[in-house]
């Protein structure tokens, strides 16, 4: 679970914020790997809900219109053809292949509503790239980009840590 | 013995390089082999890299097309067979007769190996394939005992490969119609037991609902380990009692008894779980080189294989057969 301190952080923050942040890491890292579109076909046109069931914000995205959706857990969130929840830092590492989806499934950390064939489509497309939120997300000013992906790498390791996950 | 490990993405099959497989096995894009989900498997550029890759590192791949030719598509399963041939493949893992005899007979110089989904689970059969289309190793069902498995390697004019860990077809392979029956596509045919589109989960209170097409398939209580909805392993009510008939939700794991194959002679094991994420392939394939290196049966790794398990628990399946 994601720590209260940071969970007690990210309730007030306004949505428009949070969107617009979803909104520019999701445009980024489709530009960064354009390989995802080829693995997903026409599943990338299925809005996709990710609920992480310890953070207060459900993200919905459309991949085919690069877009994310993001509302505060308890509004109705946009219609859905799969819905994947989960604790946040499981659903990242999950995202960055170092957890197997199906493993987490029969553990039942994580669970998935709706369509299945998307579910699997965007599992296989993501474990096809190599996602690394750090270095994706880092910022995009040169001289920012070794200690923003120093800080990120060490928030990282402290949470996957924390879940037990492997860091390497 | 060799380690064969499967690979439903090039990124895993990479891991399974880099982790100390002797051989990798994956299928293209197409129902052509028995792994059809959507999102897996390679497309002929990537295999054509990914062999590459593989054999730069001294690693084989082998590509399996191993489901049955449907009547009035049969290119599709040749084209498969040509390109796999064309792109470098060192071997291909078949089932169809008539797709081994096109094999044999347009690519004789290709390795055949026989696909567990060919059910061949006896002396005779497997002899009557090697002299007929020169078949090089059978890969044996999951139906036999150890003790049937060393008989059968020592009487086969072949190689033989077994699996030794991940999800377990408990039917006869490539003679199931459990899938068929409920949702209109198999394993054999189109590559999917219980296919994605016919599958749905459902809350209800805390626990979930597996289903396929029509058909509940289990109910796991709050915190019970689930497993895939695959009728086998699907929860009933017989006699007036619940549980399950013909298996749990569980995978095999016969890392036990390595030594016993080694003994008996069998010449490679195998991985099941191409649909499986790369975190599966790289915890899989490093325990089980860790053990035939160590050549003990240590269980140091066995939690985290239990973890990796379908219904986080594992059997030795037929290979401790005691029913019988
Ligand atoms: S239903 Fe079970 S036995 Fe039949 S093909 Fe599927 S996994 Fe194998």
């Amino acid at each position: 679970m994601l720590p209260p301190i940071l969970r007690l952080l990210a309730t007030p923050l306004p949505l428009p914020l949070v969107q617009g942040m979803a909104q520019a890491s999701l445009t980024h890292i489709l530009r960064e790997h354009p390989g995802l579109f080829d693995r997903l076909g026409t599943f990338a046109a299925r809005p996709i809900a990710i609920s992480p069931t310890d953070a207060p914000f459900d993200f919905t995205l459309v991949l085919a219109r690069r877009s994310v959706r993001v509302t505060r857990r308890g509004a109705t969130p946009p219609a859905y053809a799969t819905r994947i929840c989960g604790p946040i830092v499981l659903l990242l590492a999950l995202a960055e292949g170092r957890l197997d989806g199906d493993a987490e499934f029969f553990g039942r950390h994580i669970s998935i509503e709706g369509d299945m064939e998307t579910a699997l489509a965007l599992r296989n497309a993501a474990e096809s790239i190599p996602l690394d939120f750090v270095r994706d997300l880092a910022p995009p000013w040169r001289w920012a980009q070794r200690p923003g992906q120093a800080v990120l790498g060490a928030v990282r390791r402290s949470l996957l840590e924390r879940e037990g996950v492997p860091c390497n | 013995m060799q380690l064969i490990c499967p690979a439903g993405t090039p990124a895993a099959l990479r891991d399974a390089v880099d982790l100390g497989a002797d051989a990798v096995y994956c299928g293209f894009r197409d129902e052509t082999n028995a792994r059809n989900f959507p999102g897996l498997n390679f497309s002929r550029e990537e295999l054509e890299r990914e062999i590459a890759y593989a054999h730069s590192r001294q690693v084989h791949v082998l590509v399996a097309i191993n489901t049955f030719m449907r009547a009035g598509s049969e290119a599709l399963w040749e084209r498969a067979v040509d390109d796999a041939v064309r792109l470098g493949a060192d071997a291909l893992i078949l089932a169809d007769l008539g797709l081994i005899a096109y094999t044999a007979e347009r690519h004789p110089q290709a390795r055949r190996h026989l696909s567990v989904q060919a059910g061949a689970a006896n002396a005779d059969h497997i002899g009557f394939l090697v002299e007929a289309f020169g078949i090089k190793r059978a890969v044996l069902p999951r139906v036999l005992s150890l003790t049937e498995v060393a008989a059968l390697t020592r009487e086969v004019p072949c190689e033989t490969e077994v699996f030794v860990f991940g999800g377990l077809c408990v039917m006869e392979e490539g003679r199931c119609s459990l899938s068929s029956y409920a949702t209109g596509l198999s394993p054999n045919m189109h590559g999917v037991c219980s296919p994605a589109s016919h599958v749905r989960y459902r809350k209800d209170g805390e626990a979930m609902v597996s289903m396929l097409g029509d058909f509940t398939i289990n109910r796991f209580g709050a915190g019970e380990a689930a497993g895939y909805p695959t009728i086998c392993k699907g929860r009933f009510t017989a006699e007036g009692r619940d549980g399950y008939v013909f298996e749990d939700p569980v995978s095999l794991d016969a890392l036990a008894h390595l030594d016993t194959l080694h003994k008996a002679g069998v010449s490679a094991l195998k991985i099941e779980g191409r649909q499986r994420g790369r975190a599966y392939v790289a915890q899989v394939v490093k325990e089980i080189r860790r053990r035939l290196q160590s050549g003990s049966g240590a269980a140091d790794g066995a939690e985290a294989l239990r973890r990796m398990s379908e219904g986080q628990r594992t059997t030795e399946g037929s290979y401790d057969r005691r029913w019988r």
